[in-house]
């Protein structure tokens, strides 16, 4: 037995310090461009953190790295008690179990209806029996506003309703940690702000902890309990809204205006 | 220099399907088993490509008819009419025509289908919702186009024989049980077996690049296109590359 096998640490929730997530020392290149430097990050239970940075500057990649999407250069990324680089397949597929990742895109299954897409991870970990399966995809479409298009293929849905059940599919595992890629990105403002209040809702709802990557700026107001700014593969400050609102630091003003 | 640069890029992209068919392998072995999307490929995959292999395979044989009974005649051979059509469909042009059909309906399908996954992300979404996305996608889809071929390849062979029979009674008059006993007459178990083996290598040829290019792909929806072109490209170069070496084979095995 590899000795990363027995690194999957299954009950813990949070460290001692309250610490659900812990990034440090993160750097990650492609090529000759580097794109994050030595980036640390904490995520607190019951927190919401945004992290806030430009299009291009490696939020993306924060969020892969530490799902195992993509592997660092350097660093660790601790996940619920767990060294994600160190983690073996079936450690790295136990702990996805318990992070949510809602991606920019969507990714639903274009070749299933809404209830496969829901049922879909439900149906290969859980067990459970069809009518089981169907309640519980009902429930997480009720959660969203969109109990009425279970029986609907994701191309017959709106960009904000395909987001709702992305969320909705995302949810359905109970996770502990959600993960949100620039949750409004290509929604108009009126969908984005339902987005942004029904992610505040969920955060309440099921007391998870979370991460969203974004550069919007209505959103970020709505959801952050805390901000990260990444600038240049760094964490170049970090507050609440409001401090980094009042902030006189040229780039951090940049994204207030 | 163009010319190192395409060499190095032909190598890449060998060690790269190299590395994917290990990887296959090592897959297909191992549990879990996606028993259900297998059976779902193997219905997409071969049944749905009945009415176009079949249509392509009767045409076939008519049209070899037509064109080889003027030849016939004028060897004064025009009786051996069906017994030459039958080895020709039978050991060459039915396994071949049938894998160039398939290379360009479902490599492309796969290609084109597992790149927009890519591209929109539903690989990685099924990654991180604990599923093994090479053994749901990649496994099932290469089965499928393995073991569906040789049925679809057997099924275009008949066809193609019934094309026959009316393509010789066009200017002829032979009865079915005559046309039949002529065909049954000449071929031989050392023709169909080594025609339907290779088919389950062209069959793994179809399905492994599609589903290379596609699980690859990149560049947004230009690179969809060029995943699902460059399949059909391949896989069909890669049906003739070994259609090539199974005739050689054949002949050092004398199985002639």
């Amino acid at each position: 037995m590899k000795a990363a096998e027995a690194t999957y640490q299954e009950g813990i929730s949070a460290d001692p310090q309250g610490q659900v997530l812990t990034v440090s020392g993160l750097k990650k290149k492609f090529g000759k461009n580097e794109v994050l430097k030595d980036f640390n990050l904490v995520l607190n239970k019951g927190e919401s953190l945004v992290v806030l940075g430009r299009s291009g500057s490696g939020k993306s990649v924060l969020i892969k790295c530490i799902i195992g999407l993509m592997t660092q250069d350097a660093g660790t990324i601790n996940v619920l008690g767990n060294d994600v680089a160190k983690l073996n397949k079936e450690g790295l597929e136990a702990l996805r179990g318990r992070v949510g990742f809602l991606f920019q895109s969507n990714a639903l299954y274009d070749s299933m209806s809404v209830r496969e897409n829901l049922e879909f991870p439900l149906r290969r970990h859980s067990g459970k029996s069809i009518e089981e399966l169907d309640k519980k995809a009902t429930d997480a479409l009720k959660n969203v506003g969109l109990a009425h298009t279970i029986d609907m293929m994701p191309a017959e849905l709106s960009g904000g309703m395909q987001k709702r059940v992305a969320l909705a599919r995302t949810l359905i595992m109970n996770p502990e940690i959600m993960l949100y890629d620039e949750p409004t990105t290509g929604l108009d403002p009126i969908t984005g702000k339902e987005i942004s209040t029904l992610i505040v809702d969920i955060q309440k709802k099921y007391n998870t902890s979370s991460i969203t990557i974004s550069h919007d700026m209505k959103c970020v107001e709505t959801i952050a309990d805390r901000i990260i700014v990444l600038i240049e593969g760094r964490c170049y400050a970090e507050g609440t809204y409001e401090s980094l609102r009042a902030s006189k630091d040229e780039r951090i003003k940049q994204f207030f205006e | 220099m163009g010319t190192p640069k395409a060499g190095q890029q032909f190598l890449d992209e060998t060690g790269g399907i190299s590395r994917f068919v290990g990887r296959f392998f090592y897959e297909v072995v191992r549990p879990r088993y996606e028993i259900k999307e297998f059976l779902r490929q193997c219905y997409l995959v071969g049944y749905r490509s009945l009415p176009l292999i079949g249509l392509t395979g009767f045409i076939m044989g008519l049209v070899l008819t037509m064109q080889l009974r003027p030849s016939m005649i004028t060897y004064g051979v025009e009786a051996q009419l069906p017994a030459m059509v039958s080895v020709s469909i039978v050991r060459e042009i039915g396994p071949v025509i049938t894998a160039l059909i398939f290379a360009g309906k479902i490599g492309s399908s796969i290609g084109a289908e597992l790149g927009s996954m890519r591209v929109t992300e539903q690989i990685d979404a099924m990654e991180v919702s604990g599923t093994n996305p090479f053994k749901y996608l990649v496994v099932t889809r290469v089965l499928a186009s393995t073991l569906m071929l040789p049925l679809l390849a057997v099924l275009s062979d008949v066809i193609s024989l019934y094309g026959a029979y009316l393509g010789v009674n066009i200017r002829g008059n032979t009865s079915m049980s005559l046309f039949i006993s002529q065909v049954f007459h000449i071929i031989e178990f050392n023709d169909v077996l080594p025609a339907i083996i290779k088919t389950y290598f062209f069959g793994f040829a179809v399905g492994i690049v599609g589903c290379y290019k596609g699980y690859f792909s990149s560049k947004g929806t230009e690179g969809v296109g060029r995943s699902a072109n460059s399949a059909v490209v391949i896989s069909s170069l890669l049906v003739f590359i070994l259609d090539l070496l199974a005739v050689q084979l054949i002949d050092v095995l004398g199985i002639n």
